[in-house]
Formats: structure tokens, C-alpha cells, sequence
């Protein structure tokens, strides 16, 4: 029984009891769950690692570094290293975020110092917001019959005039790095554009109107006082972003063309560590099998660091304005 | 300045700020700069004009009731659909959602009520974070090693677990920032009426969170339904209709993966028609998060 | 403010209760971790009096309030050091859940705070909670009777809580707490959001209760406390050990606090040359 010394000596008059044993029962029951969920994603993560690094063990021991170092993928030499799609996945994920970063800090001001009316704002923040819905699959087939078509001329033109410019050494055959950063700049952008806004709006408006009391242009509030400001936050976004880029699949496996090669040329196809696993997958036999395991922990690790990079920027912006307070 | 300036005219030179020609410039970069970010804002909603644009003619061309419910076609076969394609995501989505979503709720109510500061808690929450940037591939790695090879089969069970792994943390999260909107004086006047921890997040909490939690949910659903990396080696894909959950299965993000490398038109047309079908089934997930977002009760 | 150092073990005069005591209740110490919040604090409750709880901010007042129906139990870095007796049973008594002491004792707080479901649930809530058998309605509208709401609302029952204006939700919020008649009900300035005229009613409704309940009342306005408290205390802030420990100076009728305070720091109190 619940212990309820107070029934007794308070008046008559009160209806309060004390909550019922069952209440109490439930209430430990309840608590012993909800434990056990949040400890329940602790558990997944850690098991996750485990398990690609069991898997992973047996190309570990064979490959060792060399499996990060080499450059050669060949199913039946059995030779496997990942130097190429580790520089792909690099490689794209940098040019996309350039092109993705550029817009989303772009979109971030549009849509936070007040250059449309609010309910245009809310418009553009929509299509952004479904920008970021559209599945990575149905961005893959647009790039493939809308993007590729499309770059395809330029890129031609661009490899005549200017083929000595090792960024143009190549021709665009088709799939290729170029299409593949440009979809996976679109792709990036709402979240570069999401967390930026974000910074931009956790500045208290007396920041802004200090700027504005002192004389300075729209303009040069926001280039020289909010920018700056909302710096952190912005650094945060991009470092998300470029998580997310480094580890997107399928329309990666659908343009860049899955060509194990090192090239700095924009319209060569390349690989990355993600389209590896996604087209080579499915048919492998069991050593492949295991080298892939190992390629997944190393796209593991990669893009681990680098967002945890990006939740402590994340973390930091956030102190700095709540402290100010 | 002109040496012969009469000394009557000394104002003019305290006032450059006001000089015609600093101003101007100064405002031709402030319409320029304006024009660039509308330039920047236009430009970044094209690709959605033309994805959408794009589905509307390529995939509604194609779509009708063979498309939906006829099974895929061979190499090449006319006609076909991808009927069970639909039922494979619906199905393997569902799945994801009865293992994500209760773990996910009980988790954010862990972190947001129970003991938001524990170690449990602190952990759990910034390994959701993430989580959630994690690319997704890494969750069909992950099972296939878990459940594939362990039952020796691909499955809808197997695509399932998959995508729960990916809605687990959105889940998490979204639930958990929905139960932190709740007023705290809201909770402190539970509490001061003698409810136990449970009373207070049954009675009050839920209730009074439900929106934003049933947003974050379906935002969760949304994302699981238009994801293919972590099905690709997990469900793998089917030609058929379903007849067990143990078996290989279809699903509309796979079909459009595979008939968008083939070399004939009538898989191509599909391909298009079921991205339609898919953006659609995303994007109506997406406004009902919008709409069920907006409580009666916010305050 | 005027403490001297020498003040630092002060301990005021016990007040002698006249009638019945519901709450007794005697703070040795509490603390927020290291920080020493209240010290030597003896307030008895009366029963069917109004108890008014006046001080400078951050003496302490609100702390010991919400320590009578263990909220601060809430606050992980909170300690208590010494009693309240309910009727003869500690309620800091290790045995006991302090979620069984809340269901006795009532309370309403600074910013209304209506659950954001229907007046009528609002209300009845505290009724189900406690597993309460009889008449629900009946007892929920004697619940909005007494709390001087019920012709406010009569009409729109099933409307939300939420709904109401700001002195509105704050006797919505009193007639939930009155709903399972408590012994006590905690009153933690109850008015501090409220404009004049809905802080009259709330002030008239007190006076009211008091013939049913006994009420704890910690008010900012020392007119709201003559108008209002039949027995006030006073509570000061000791910041000769570097930080700023409340502790209780003075405590007796109402009357005699305000017109003829014992000690000095009273007087100067409710001369407003303080707050």
C-alpha cells in the first residue's frame, strides 16, 4: 500500500487520496521503458559500429591502411582500396557544398531580412523545405534525362575553349562529376539554408538596430554586422551540409558514373564511398562483401567526425547567444 | 575645391556624408546586392519548378490504372506497372513506423521529461544528432550484416528495420522539442495538484504535444517512404506481388533506381510515372505534417 | 538594504499561533546546492486565516512556500533542513512520496497556468486524479462557484481553459486547486500577472476561501497583504555571508506588523523605504 499518513488527520472534508498503488506501478513501469528507449538508441549506435567492424575485420586485417592508400578495386585480382571514392566523396561533396553553401547563405538573408513580404517569405521557405522532401532517387532520374542533357553543351564548350584548365580537362560523356555535385548542391542547400536562417534569426533585433542607428545601408548591416554575427551558425549549416553530402547514395549512384579514377576534371565520372556500396553491393561475393564492410566503416568514421564537428559549431552558436541574455 | 570659395561656405565642407556622390554609390550596391539575393532566391526554386514540371509530363503521361497496380515488365514487355512497388513501400514504411515511432516517443519523453540531464539522457540525444546525419546507405549496411545474413533471406521485415533505424532519431528529436514546447507553469500545475511523473506526461504532456509530435512523425514517415539506399540490399527487389514478409521486396524508390539505367523507353516512362507517384505520396505527408501542425491549443 | 553583520544569527520572536495549526512549519536551512537560500524560518499555518508571506525579492518567500507542498522537490540541487508538520505528520518524512503530499495540499501559482483542455476538465481534473466517486459535475460547479468564475463560464463549459483572460484563467486555476478541497492551499502571488481589477476579485475570493480553507499567501504588495492576510510574516535577506540567505524577521497579526513592527528592519520595510 501507498504510505498516506495524511488521510487520517486532515478534515473530512478533502477528496484527496493519495495516487493508487497501480498509479505507482505504472509509473515504474513507464519510467523502466522510457529508459530503456533512450538507452535503446545508445545501444543501436553502439551496435552499429560493432557490427561493421566485425564484418569489416577480416578486409581490415588483409587490407590494412593500404585499403585507404591504394587505388585499385578489382573483384578478381582481389585487390581492394578505396583512394579514388574516398577522393570522390571529398571532391563532390566539396564542390556541392560551394554551389549549395553560396545559395543557402543567399536564401538564409533572402529570407531573413525582410526583402519580401511575409507571406512571399513563407513561399520561398516552403519550396525550400520541399527542395529537401523530393527523394535523393527522383533527383537521380531528373539529373540523368533533365541535368545531364542540359550540361552537356556547356561542358562540351567549356572542354574546347578552355581544356588546358585542368577543372575542364575532360569531355562530359555522360554521367560525371559535375552533374553529380550540382544535384547534390541542391540537395544540401535547404539545410545550409535552414541552420543559416536559424543564426540569422537568434540575433536579437537591438543588434540590428544599433547598425541601422549608426547610419549604415540595409546592406551594410547585413554584410558587415549580421554576417559576422550570425557567423557560427552559418559555419554549422555548412559543416552539416557537407556531412550530408559525403554520405548521400542514390543519386550520386545514378550520375557520377562509378569509375574507380582520381581526376581533378569536373566532367569526368568519379565514384564515391556511398555509390561503391550502393552499385557494387548487391552482387558481391563474400570477400568483396568484406571490403565493402570496411569501406562503409570508413564512410562511417568520415562523415561521424565531420558532423560532429558540425553539432559542436551547432552547439557553440548557440551558448554564445543564449548567454548573452 | 576652388581656391576662390568664399569663406561663407565653410558648412559645406562638414557635411561629406552628404555628398551626392557617396550616396549614390552607395545605394546602387544596396539595389544590387538586392537584386542578386532575389536573383539567388528565384534561381534555387528552379530545380523544384522543373523536377515537378518534369513529373507531370514525363510520369503523368504514363499514369493510370495499369501503371498503379500491374506488376513490373520485362526487358521488353509493353504496358506494366508497378503496383507492387506501392504495396512493398507502404508495407516496409509501416513496418518502420510500429518499431520507430513508440521507441521514439518513450525516448523523447525520456529526454525531455523523465531525466533531461542524465548521462543517459545527454548520450542518447547527441548520438540521435547524430544519427541523423548519418548517411543512410550505412543503415542497409547494417541490417544486411544484422538480419539478412542472419536469416539468409532479403526481406520487407529486413527494408523495415532499415528505415526504422533511419526514423528513429528524426522521431526522437521531433518528439522531443515537441514536449519541451509544452509551458513549463503547465507542467509545475500537474505537478503541484499531486501527479506522479506518469500522470503528468499522460495527462498533460501528450496531449498538449500531440501536434508537434504527430509533425515531427509524419515528417519522419515521409522521409522513410522516399528513402532507397538503406533498401537496396535489405528488401532488395521483386517482380511480384508480396505473399510474405520474408521475401524479397518491391519497393517505388528501388523500381525507379533500377528501370532509370535501362535501355528501354517503357521502363523509363515508369520510372518517371513513379516518381510521381512517390513525390506525391512525400509531398502529401509533408502538407498534412503542415496541417495537423497547426494546434487549437497553442498558446 | 540595512542587515548588519552582527544580524547573521538572528532568529525572530516565535509567533504564537491563536487558533489551530494546519501547517507547521519550521525551516532550519535550504539550500540550491551550495547556495544557502532560506535559514531559521518558523511559520506556523493557521486554519480558516489567510497567512500573508511578505519580503524584499529574494528573501526567500516563495521558496519556503513552494518547499510546504514539496515543488522544490522538483529542483534537483534543493535540500531541506528541518520540518513541516501536516496536521502531526512531517512532510519531509523520508517514507513519504511528496506526490501524495501535493494531492493534499493546493496550490496556485504566479502566472496562471490552465491545462490547455476545457474549463469543465480543468476543473474536474483534480477530481479524477484523486479517483473521486460521487457527483463529478456538481462538485466542479461548486468548484467555479466558489472560486467566483462560474458566471464567467456557466455558458461555455467545453470551451478551453486556455480561452479565458488572464484573471479568468487565474480563478479557473484557483477553482482546479479548490475542486478536491484541500486542507491548504498555497498561494504564490497569485495577483503578479493580473491587472487592478481582476486582482480585486482575486483578493475578495481569498477572503472568501478562507472559511473553507486555510491559505498560504506570498504577495510582492504590502497593501494586498493588510487587505487581505490576517496573520503576516516577514521575511528578510541576510547578505552578510557573501550571499543571500532569507530568513524570517518578524511574524504576527497583520495589524501589528504593519503598525507597530517589533523590529527595525519591519518598520522600514513597511515605511517602503525598501523592496
Amino acid at each position: 500500500m501507498v504510505y498516506d499518513p495524511f488521510k487520517e488527520s486532515s478534515s473530512s472534508r478533502t477528496l484527496s487520496a493519495p495516487p493508487s498503488s497501480a498509479d505507482y506501478l505504472k509509473d515504474s513501469l513507464f519510467r523502466f521503458f522510457a529508459y530503456f528507449c533512450a538507452l535503446s538508441i545508445i545501444i543501436l549506435v553502439a551496435y552499429i559500429v560493432i557490427e561493421l567492424g566485425i564484418q569489416a575485420y577480416p578486409a581490415m586485417e588483409k587490407h590494412g591502411l593500404g585499403f585507404i592508400t591504394g587505388t585499385t578495386w578489382d573483384t578478381n585480382q582481389g585487390i581492394f582500396s578505396v583512394l579514388p571514392e574516398i577522393w570522390g566523396t571529398v571532391y563532390s561533396s566539396l564542390i556541392a557544398l560551394f554551389i549549395g553553401g553560396f545559395f543557402g547563405i543567399g536564401i538564409a538573408i533572402f529570407l531573413t531580412q525582410s526583402f519580401v513580404h511575409a507571406k512571399l517569405e513563407l513561399t520561398f521557405r516552403t519550396i525550400i523545405e520541399l527542395l529537401a522532401a523530393i527523394p535523393s532517387v527522383v533527383y537521380g532520374l531528373w539529373g540523368i534525362y533533365v541535368l545531364i542533357p542540359l550540361l552537356r553543351p556547356v561542358a562540351d564548350w567549356l572542354h574546347e575553349t578552355m581544356g588546358w584548365f585542368p577543372l575542364f580537362g575532360t569531355e562530359l560523356s555522360g554521367p560525371g562529376l559535375a552533374p553529380a555535385a550540382l544535384v547534390l548542391a541542391i540537395m544540401i542547400l535547404p539545410t545550409v539554408a535552414a541552420i543559416s536562417a536559424d543564426a540569422f534569426r537568434r540575433i536579437p533585433y537591438r543588434v540590428k538596430e544599433a547598425a541601422y542607428g549608426m547610419g549604415a545601408t540595409k546592406w551594410e548591416v547585413i554584410l558587415k554586422v549580421m554576417l559576422p554575427t550570425a557567423s557560427s551558425g552559418i559555419l554549422a549549416g555548412l559543416v552539416l551540409g557537407f556531412g550530408r553530402a559525403l554520405g548521400e547514395t542514390m543519386a550520386l549512384a545514378m550520375l557520377i558514373g562509378n569509375v574507380n579514377e582520381i581526376s581533378i576534371s569536373l566532367f569526368a565520372p568519379a565514384n564515391t564511398l556511398a555509390s561503391l556500396l550502393a552499385s557494387t553491393f548487391p552482387e558481391a561475393g563474400q570477400l568483396e562483401i568484406q571490403a565493402l564492410m570496411y569501406a562503409a566503416l570508413v564512410l562511417l568514421a568520415i562523415t561521424f567526425i565531420v558532423n560532429v564537428a558540425g553539432l559542436a559549431v551547432q552547439q557553440y552558436t548557440m551558448r554564445k547567444f543564449e548567454g548573452k541574455k | 575645391m576652388n581656391d576662390d570659395t568664399p569663406e561663407i561656405l565653410p558648412p559645406k565642407l562638414d557635411l561629406p556624408a552628404l555628398d551626392k556622390n557617396v550616396f549614390e554609390f552607395r545605394a546602387l550596391k544596396n539595389s544590387f546586392l538586392t537584386v542578386f539575393v532575389w536573383v539567388i532566391g528565384i534561381l534555387a526554386s528552379v530545380p523544384l519548378f522543373s523536377v515537378i514540371f518534369m513529373l507531370i509530363v514525363e510520369g503523368g503521361s504514363r499514369l493510370d490504372l495499369e501503371a498503379v497496380t500491374a506488376i513490373p515488365p520485362a526487358g521488353f514487355e509493353t504496358g506494366g506497372g508497378f503496383g507492387n512497388a506501392i504495396l512493398g513501400t507502404l508495407i516496409m514504411v509501416a513496418i518502420a513506423s510500429a518499431i520507430s515511432i513508440p521507441i521514439g516517443i518513450f525516448a523523447a519523453l525520456y529526454l525531455s521529461i523523465l531525466e533531461p540531464s542524465s548521462k543517459v539522457a545527454t548520450i542518447s540525444r547527441f548520438l540521435s544528432k547524430v544519427l541523423t546525419g548519418f548517411p543512410s546507405i550505412l543503415a542497409g549496411v547494417f541490417v544486411y550484416a544484422v538480419i539478412v545474413i542472419t536469416t539468409g533471406t532479403y526481406s520487407a521485415w529486413a527494408g523495415g528495420v532499415a528505415l526504422a533505424v533511419l526514423m528513429l532519431p528524426t522521431v526522437t528529436l521531433a518528439a522531443e522539442e515537441a514536449m519541451r514546447q509544452v509551458p513549463q507553469k503547465m507542467k509545475d500545475a500537474a505537478y503541484g495538484m499531486g501527479c506522479t511523473k506518469t500522470q503528468v506526461i499522460f495527462k498533460i504532456v501528450l496531449p498538449t504535444a500531440l501536434p508537434g509530435i504527430l509533425t515531427g512523425v509524419i515528417l519522419a514517415v515521409a522521409g522513410a517512404a522516399g528513402e532507397s539506399a538503406p533498401l537496396l540490399f535489405t528488401a532488395l527487389f521483386s517482380n511480384y506481388y508480396m505473399s510474405e514478409l520474408a521475401e524479397p521486396t518491391a519497393s517505388l524508390s528501388i523500381l525507379i533506381y533500377n528501370f532509370s539505367g535501362m535501355p528501354f523507353e517503357n521502363q523509363i516512362e515508369l520510372a518517371w510515372s513513379a516518381s510521381l507517384v512517390l513525390v506525391f505520396l512525400v509531398l502529401f505527408f509533408n502538407i498534412l505534417a503542415r496541417v495537423v501542425g497547426r494546434s487549437k491549443f497553442r498558446d | 538594504m540595512t542587515t548588519k553583520s552582527d544580524m547573521g544569527e538572528f532568529i525572530a520572536k516565535a509567533y504564537q499561533p491563536k487558533g489551530p495549526v494546519v501547517l507547521d512549519c519550521q525551516v532550519k536551512n535550504i539550500y540550491y546546492g551550495d547556495f544557502r537560500a532560506v535559514r531559521d524560518t518558523h511559520i506556523p499555518i493557521e486554519k480558516n486565516k489567510v497567512t500573508g508571506f511578505i519580503g524584499p525579492s529574494g528573501c526567500g518567500k516563495s521558496t519556503v512556500l513552494r518547499s510546504m507542498n514539496r515543488m522544490n522537490d522538483l529542483i534537483e540541487s534543493f535540500r531541506f533542513d528541518g520540518s513541516i508538520h501536516y496536521h502531526n505528520n512531517d512532510i519531509y518524512n523520508k517514507k513519504i512520496d511528496p506526490v501524495v503530499v501535493r494531492r493534499y495540499i493546493g496550490m496556485v501559482f504566479q502566472l496562471p497556468n490552465p491545462f490547455s483542455m476545457s474549463i469543465y476538465d480543468n476543473v474536474a481534473f483534480g477530481l479524477r486524479l484523486n479517483r473521486f466517486q460521487g457527483d463529478e459535475e456538481e462538485m466542479v460547479v461548486q468548484a467555479l462557484k466558489r472560486a467566483a468564475i462560474w458566471d464567467d463560464v456557466k455558458d461555455k463549459l467545453k470551451n478551453s481553459g486556455l480561452s479565458l483572460s488572464g484573471g479568468q484563467q487565474q480563478r479557473l486555476c484557483i477553482a482546479r486547486a479548490i475542486a478536491t478541497e484541500p486542507d491548504v492551499l498555497l498561494m504564490d502571488e497569485p495577483c503578479s500577472a493580473l491587472d487592478p481589477i481582476a486582482t480585486r476579485q482575486v483578493e475578495e475570493l481569498m477572503i472568501e476561501l478562507k472559511q473553507h480553507y486555510s491559505v498560504a499567501l506570498v504577495t510582492h504588495n504590502m497593501q494586498q497583504a493588510t487587505r487581505v492576510a490576517d496573520v503576516t510574516a516577514f521575511l528578510g535577506v541576510d547578505i552578510s555571508q557573501g550571499g543571500r540567505t532569507g530568513y524570517l524577521v518578524e511574524m504576527d497579526d497583520t495589524k501589528k506588523v504593519f503598525e507597530d513592527p517589533q523590529q527595525e528592519l519591519t518598520q522600514q520595510y513597511v515605511r517602503g523605504e525598501f523592496s
